[in-house]
């Protein structure tokens, strides 16, 4: 309760046993698939790059300068973006989830993933994570899609998984995922 | 461009089955080729690191098996078709079957020379599956032979008494021995004579049955590495600004502004090697910014004071080279063909008797490679080891490139190979890797080098276009009796060592149709000039050939008032086979049978009273049969691409649902290409930077499904597919909309021409 209290007023309780808490590194504060990253470096760096070259989180894939191609799209406080647009400076204390924040934490599979699996809806693979951020962003806003709906997704693909990854949406949304 | 299997490294050689017993308690299995008398095992097969893993198969005590794939996968599925080869002959359970990449497997031979090990290392050319059926089976047919000969001493039955079924040997009593538990003694058997002969294919239990990527797991994880996503803690990043004239040169550069950029390291200039081929050096001049990450690179990249100065091909176009191919083509033009490629009967005496002739000319463009994955490649040289994690389609090529520009031994140099985000030929070619080698080597640290998207799209090898002019005379009878056809283009071979009479052979196939099926045939090449780089590019050349000529054939059959269904039949006569330059035989039987399935699919009898337009369109490609059907719509001018229907002739299958999404895939890249696609020049410089200005296909444009027919064939051996289904896209769209709209598009891409005559 104390400790609580403490917090609330910005002041971090001292425990008992004498080791104090470091010093905050200040930083910019986010949240990234429920962990907690401050970044210290150049605020106009955009997260694409963070997430990529400082945390080594490769999932979310270049695709371009402006994104385009949809490789590189998270989610930013539910909101889907192309991480390569947005600077660090505009994503204080945001809550950021990538392609590697898809599955519980048990590794169990988000339903989109596994549809992506039973309708092999994968070329190369190197688009499907912004593919799959699309689909999951649109599943969650219409959780029984048209195809008009599907038709609005902002990816593209070389590879043409494109029929593939429609039938893998509208299996995610029919609840038939694992079956052959 | 499509390969010839018969160049398969390996198949002149010796094959050795290799077996390692289990230092470290697993069964290790692997095909080697070699020359006789190099018994050598490389020390790899030992060791515990997958990256490191030199063989095809190794079984744990556990029963767990692990497989290599040494062809890369591009997206083309080799990664899960060649391991379910090894995995049927050795009767694995393909649930505790993992699939790790084989990095380049190679040893230092005679006189310093390389010595591939694992035969055959290339990808998305095709002949990965073919190559695998010739050898690798025998991989999986060996451990299965080791496993029972263990289970037969311990059962005390005879080894022909026992039968191999999901990791498990089973004896007619009922006893069962897993694999795990035989692999300490099946390491101790001796290897047979001769090598164990495969399976007959009634046994097959995997190969011809649907199986998924064989990394899907890791990939829709996000878990998946490809090269650009492989790091080294103290590696700089480089990112590149080449010169805008591939021909051109620096005059001047300012790195000041650049280096003042917080985390920059170095400027550095690069040359192509003028002694060099194509694909073997750097593409075009270039300035590289080094820098502690990629934004601080592309930072100081953005602050460089470049000064460029434009070769020889500053004063290209693309719409001058076109007029340029054009007037070559010209019915009144003397200029001589550069090659005649196929010459038969008397064109021109048939051409005096006929009863009528139709002329047609086709254009078609420029075009990239537009991989997912863009250039990249992590370097690290050291002063007796090179390391490389390289995105390619020919690891062993690559190899040539570090070892000419490092010195170093062939075992000196490790290649790794992880999945790749596309490759559709430009892979094939290097000029990244000799610039992740050079900068390496002058900073003395890893390099990690990222081509931007717009470096991609600026400096490829493109394909180059090509304008085809077909002349065909008709007797009375209806028959074509006559086919003429000339095609101007820039060689995709000029630049590479290849001598002028045979620059022909990536633009057009001596045994392309309609030869063979017509009396008095003629195809000439016409060489152009060009300083775009130029290279090999998907089902070239029969992508841009089979627009011209199914095209034309329904022209024919539009000028005979005939269903081109029929036109197509009746060119194509009784199913027999055909004899080809290039070796193998074209079987107009099978031909004739995918045209006969997209038609009967997609409901050809309503060809001629459908609102909606009807196209179809066949070809034939390395020993594989291809056929389309498309069904468009035309509402408000607005063209709608409602059925899409494609049949196969691929020989036996080994992963249907691979197939499936080849055809799927390429289907889609083809449509999205011929829609839209197409890389211009101008003051000689690509003017598409970006996938706005490149765009594929989006879902809206592309159709819901794409019906796939598979015809079952497993009487002979599988060829490649995995840009078989290309080249009859763009043909049976174009088709297509002339039966909904009555409008001709012979200039691709399509939608922009469609617009313009509408």
């Amino acid at each position: 309760m104390a400790q609580a209290q403490a917090q609330a007023h910005g002041t971090p309780a001292v425990p008992d046993n004498g080791i104090a808490p470091a010093a905050a590194h200040g930083g910019i504060a986010v949240e990234i698939n429920g962990e907690h990253f401050a970044h210290t470096g150049d605020p106009q760096m955009p997260l694409l790059w963070y997430l990529r070259d400082v945390l080594w989180l490769t999932g979310t894939k270049y695709g371009g300068a402006h994104g385009g191609s949809g490789a590189d799209l998270v989610l930013v406080n539910g909101k889907l973006v192309s991480a390569i647009t947005q600077p660090m400076a505009k994503l204080a204390g945001k809550s950021i989830t990538t392609v590697e924040g898809l599955a519980a934490d048990d590794g169990t599979l988000h339903p989109l993933q596994q549809a992506f699996i039973d309708e092999d809806a994968i070329g190369c693979g190197y688009c499907t994570p912004g593919w799959l951020m699309a689909g999951f962003d649109l599943l969650k806003r219409k959780p029984q899609p048209s195809d008009a709906d599907i038709n609005q997704l902002p990816n593209s693909c070389r590879c043409g998984c494109q029929t593939r990854v429609r039938a893998a949406i509208k299996r995610a949304a029919a609840g038939k995922v694992g079956q052959a | 461009m499509s390969a010839n299997p018969s160049n398969g490294i390996g198949l002149s050689r010796r094959r050795f089955l290799q077996i390692l017993a289990g230092t470290a308690g697993a069964l290790v299995i692997g095909v080697r080729f070699a020359e006789a008398g190099e018994p050598s095992l490389p020390q790899e097969w030992l060791g515990n690191d997958f990256h490191d893993l030199g063989a095809y198969v190794r079984i744990d005590s556990d029963g767990n098996v692990l497989i290599g794939a040494r062809d890369p996968d591009t997206g083309t599925g080799v990664a899960t078709a060649l391991p379910m080869i090894v995995a049927d002959e050795l009767d694995a359970d393909w649930n505790r079957v993992s699939v790790v990449p084989l990095g380049l497997g190679v040893e230092t031979g005679d006189n310093g020379r390389p010595r591939w090990t694992y035969g055959h290392q290339r990808g998305g050319t095709g002949d990965s599956v073919p190559a695998a059926w010739a050898d690798l089976r025998h991989a999986g047919a060996l451990a299965r032979w080791l496993l029972t000969q263990a289970a037969a001493r311990r059962l005390g039955i005879a080894a022909d008494r026992l039968h191999c079924e999901a990791g498990t040997v089973i004896a007619p009593d009922g006893r069962r021995v897993t694999y795990g538990s035989l692999v300490d003694d099946a390491s101790k058997i001796d290897l047979p004579q001769q090598p164990p002969a495969p399976k007959s294919p009634d046994r097959y239990t995997l190969i011809g049955k649907p199986v998924g990527d064989a990394n899907a797991h890791a990939i829709v994880t996000g878990q998946a590495k490809y090269a650009i996503d492989h790091n080294e803690a103290e590696a700089l990043v480089a990112v590149l600004l080449h010169c805008p004239w591939p021909d051109g040169t620096l005059a001047s550069v300012d790195p000041a502004p650049a280096l003042a950029v917080k985390g920059v390291a170095k400027v550095l200039q690069l040359k192509p090697d003028p002694s060099q081929s194509r694909g073997f050096t750097v593409i075009a001049p270039a300035v590289a910014v080094l820098a502690e990450n990629t934004w601080a690179a592309l930072e100081g990249r953005d602050k460089l004071k470049v000064v460029w100065k434009p070769g020889a091909g500053a004063a290209e176009s693309s719409a001058a080279l076109e007029q340029q191919a054009a007037a070559l083509l010209d019915d009144k033009s003397t200029a001589a063909p550069t090659t005649r490629v196929r010459d038969e009967g008397d064109v021109e005496k048939a051409a005096k008797h006929a009863a009528s002739r139709l002329d047609a000319t086709y254009y078609q463009p420029w075009l990239a490679h537009a991989c997912a994955e863009p250039m990249n490649c992590l370097a690290r040289i050291d002063k007796d080891k090179a390391s490389l994690v390289v995105p390619t389609q020919a690891p062993q090529q690559a190899w040539a490139v570090v070892q000419r520009l490092t010195g170093l031994a062939p075992d000196q140099i490790e290649i790794r190979v992880p999945r790749v985000g596309g490759g559709y030929g430009r892979r094939l070619d290097h000029d990244y890797v000799a610039e992740a080698v050079l900068l390496a080597k002058a900073v003395n640290k890893p390099v990690r080098l990222l081509w931007t998207r717009s470096e991609d799209f600026t400096n490829d090898y493109y394909r180059p276009a090509s304008v085809h002019r077909i002349s065909a005379t008709l007797d009375r009878k209806r028959n074509v009796v006559a086919w003429n056809q000339r095609i101007a283009s820039a060689s995709a071979l000029a630049g590479r060592g290849v001598p002028a009479d045979r620059l022909w052979n990536s633009e057009v196939s001596a045994d392309q149709l309609p030869a063979g099926l017509v009396p008095n045939f003629r195809s000439d090449w016409y060489a152009q000039e060009s300083s775009l780089p130029r290279g090999p590019h998907r089902a070239m050349p029969h992508l841009a050939n089979a627009f011209a000529a199914e095209s034309f054939i329904d022209e024919i059959a539009h000028q005979l008032r005939e269903d081109p269904l029929q036109t197509r039949l009746r060119l194509l006569g009784e199913p027999r086979n055909i004899a080809l330059k290039n070796g193998g035989m074209l079987d107009t039987g099978r031909l004739r049978n995918v045209l006969q399935l997209v038609a009967d699919r997609i409901g050809w009898k309503s060809w001629l009273r459908s609102v909606n337009g009807l196209g179809i369109a066949c070809w034939y490609m390395d020993g594989a049969y291809v056929a389309h059907a498309i069904e468009t719509s035309l509402q408000n001018d607005k063209l709608g691409i409602e059925r899409v229907v494609c049949a196969v002739d691929v020989g036996r299958v080994i992963n249907p649902l691979g197939l499936e999404g080849q055809v799927a895939g390429a289907t889609l890249d083809a449509l999205s290409t011929a829609l839209n696609l197409a890389i211009t020049v101008k003051d000689g410089q690509v003017q598409q930077h970006d996938w706005k200005s490149y765009p594929l296909a989006s879902m809206a444009l592309l159709p819901n499904s794409v019906e796939t027919i598979v015809v079952p064939d497993d009487g002979r051996p599988p060829t490649g597919a995995s840009f078989l289904a290309m080249p009859t896209v763009a043909p049976a769209l174009a088709n297509s909309v002339f039966r909904v709209s009555a409008v001709r598009v012979r200039r691709l891409p399509l939608l922009k021409e469609f617009q313009r005559l509408l």
